[in-house]
């Protein structure tokens, strides 16, 4: 597909009358001729953002209504339902659940925060001033590994230890401390222990990567000049490295801060084997959402807590993004 | 690079101290351990004997060594092999379409001389913002597209995601030289031929990174499976794993013949939970292996995304 280019030039020579009015005729003709071949180029993803975000955008609105199921065409059901103006978010924070998923999506993922930036830089930091490089090669590679496994694989392996009847910690573990066996998936009591080593333990390998790299990035006559001054290793690491990588620690952090409200569905779902009597530790807005919408089937409350969670994530991404911005201005999203 | 190594090995006043060395390095095997044994439990269970297991415990050596699992599941490959079909069919096709469609359309919005690039680029950015949540987005597909049980399904919600048409059009308009797309252009190509020509062979490494995440993506997704996919749908490997932690009948088409047995011969003990430990094996195996060739591609991709410069 060839397109033929061309690009209208108006001579400059022209006086302003005229040249306002060649210039209206050439965009118009020259807009579509120069830049057709661009919006050929967006149509399918725009196609795709279209069907994938903007109808459901548009959907979202359900959580206004109550919704009825006479047609089997949803636009027709949306169509004929009764507005209920804020009926489904009135009955959602009328329940307990509304604060326990609140307080719980909030609080792992605050955990998850302070875990992966302090355990990621001091990880990132150790295989740095290792000295046998090919052993940090290597270390770095195996902790990588389960960035890379499906959270149906990670439900598997907590799944070998947590098997209440022939797991690791309840056959050996536990009986080599002499402790009792705990029936782990209906014992809530643990749980905010395990999701956060669950987590830490997927996840690490990747934000270790991301501050190595950044740790790479500095230059070495930093060091050589600090050691000169006679500044011990240790003194560096205070002094140089933790100081020249503050920008993308910020970054990190507040792009987790800005994804605070949304759960990671599969960890909350898969590890949990969703298991009902853990809820009071384990259930989030995510869950929640798929609960109450696919299996209990009531649309109107979770669809409620769906927009409550976009709304107010839409919030802290932006505000997020805003105190990025003040810090560093090029590591900014928008 | 190369050099500040060299120069660190002069250097070496400037590195930890050997004590300090040591731990470090101790940490690391403790927790390199700590990464790879719940993966060695899980092989060693799918290779044990049944019966011990149940008797003694999950081990991180079979303490009596069996193929029973692995017999049972060759027994019954046909779910398997269709399962693998169905994740590597959603895996390719899904990736080549996401990843030809996201640089198509990142390619224009990062011209500076588009006039219109701004709000296409917001209209991208917007989507990485605010998402509608779970419910108008499964009824959209569900009652609005009626694409439960497709393929399509399973691959259409992940063709564009804002984040890699970011990075896309990051790189493009840092990595290309405006100079070089004039150049061509005064040579006389039009905008897709300089874009095939000139701007794709030199964008290799952005496409390879987001590629790969997008392989990784399809590869690991079971989410859209849980939402659109019963039993006549396409059954992926991880939905079928999923469906197998649950109830081990998944695992085979044959429970019946082998309750039919087990009747027969109380004796008889169908490998429930090796043969899900094997299931595992055999789905976690494509990751192992191609990791370690991918990993670098990865690591840049990350990288490109989250520290510049």
């Amino acid at each position: 597909m060839e397109m033929e280019q061309a690009t209208p030039t108006v001579p400059a020579a022209i006086d302003k009358p005229v040249r306002k009015a060649v210039r209206a005729k050439t965009l118009n003709q020259g807009y579509w001729k120069r830049y057709g071949v661009f919006y050929l180029m967006m149509a399918p993803a725009l196609i795709v953002l279209i069907v994938n975000n903007y109808i459901p955008m548009a959907g979202a609105l359900i959580a206004f209504k109550q919704m009825t199921y006479a047609s089997p065409s949803f636009i027709q059901n949306f169509m004929d339902s009764p507005w209920v103006g804020w009926g489904n978010f009135k009955y959602l924070f009328a329940s307990s659940d509304a604060w326990v998923i609140t307080r719980n999506t909030m609080a792992y993922n605050a955990a998850f925060i302070v875990l992966n930036t302090i355990i990621g830089v001091g990880i990132a930091i150790a295989l740095n001033v290792m000295r046998n490089r090919t052993l940090s090669k290597l270390h770095q590679t195996v902790l990588f590994l389960p960035y890379f496994m499906s959270w149906i694989i990670l439900s598997y392996l907590v799944y070998a230890f947590l098997n209440p009847d022939i797991g690791i910690l309840n056959k050996f573990v536990l009986p080599w401390f002499g402790a009792e066996p705990i029936d782990w998936y209906s014992d809530s009591k643990w749980w905010p222990v395990i999701l956060p080593l669950v987590n830490t333990w997927k996840g690490i390998g990747y934000y270790a990567v991301i501050f190595l790299a950044a740790i790479v990035g500095i230059d070495n006559e930093y060091y050589e000049a600090a050691h000169m001054d006679g500044a011990t290793k240790w003194r560096q690491i205070w002094t140089i490295t933790i100081p020249l990588i503050r920008p993308v620690i910020i970054t990190m952090t507040l792009l987790q801060i800005g994804r605070i409200f949304y759960a990671d569905f599969g960890l909350f779902f898969q590890v949990t084997r969703n298991a009902g009597a853990l809820y009071d530790k384990t259930l989030v807005i995510d869950t929640y959402v798929y609960q109450g919408f696919l299996v209990s089937g009531d649309i109107g409350m979770s669809s409620a807590a769906g927009l409550y969670q976009a709304v107010i994530g839409f919030i802290l991404v932006l505000g997020a993004n805003l105190v990025v911005r003040r810090i560093s201005k090029e590591d900014a999203l928008f | 690079m190369a050099t500040s190594a060299i120069r660190k090995r002069k250097f070496n006043a400037n590195e930890i101290s050997a004590g300090t060395n040591a731990v470090i390095n101790t940490v690391f095997w403790i927790y390199s351990a700590l990464c790879v044994i719940p993966l060695l439990i899980v092989v060693a269970v799918s290779l044990s004997d049944e019966r011990t297991v149940t008797v003694e415990g999950y081990n991180i050596w079979p303490k009596k060594f069996s193929l029973g699992a692995y017999d049972f599941l060759l027994n019954d490959w046909k779910p398997i092999v269709h399962s693998y079909g169905v994740s590597i069919f959603v895996t390719v096709v899904g990736t080549l379409v996401a990843l030809s469609i996201m640089t198509l359309y990142a390619y224009p919005i990062s011209r500076r001389d588009f006039k219109h690039r701004g709000i296409f680029s917001f209209i991208v950015f917007f989507t990485i913002l605010f998402n509608s949540g779970l419910v108008p987005f499964y009824l959209t597909y569900k009652q609005g597209l009626h694409l439960q049980n497709t393929m399509l399904v399973l691959m259409l919600p992940m063709f564009v995601q804002g984040f890699f048409v970011i990075l896309i059009r990051t790189f493009f308009s840092g990595s290309i030289p405006p100079a070089l797309i004039e150049s061509a252009k005064i040579d006389g190509a039009g905008e897709l031929r300089t874009f095939v020509r000139i701007v794709l062979p030199l964008s290799l490494p952005v496409l390879a990174s987001v590629g790969l995440l997008c392989t990784l993506n399809y590869w690991n997704d079971w989410f859209l499976s849980l939402l659109f996919i019963n039993q006549e749908g396409p059954m992926s490997i991880q939905f079928r794993m999923y469906k197998t932690l649950l109830d081990i009948a998944y695992l085979s088409s044959n429970s019946q013949a082998y309750s039919a047995i087990m009747q027969a011969n109380p004796n008889f003990q169908m490998p429930s939970e090796t043969a899900r430990m094997a299931m595992a094996v055999v789905g976690i195996g494509p990751i192992i292996f191609i990791y370690p060739f991918f990993q670098r591609y990865f690591i840049q991709g990350l990288t490109v995304g989250a520290v510049k410069g």
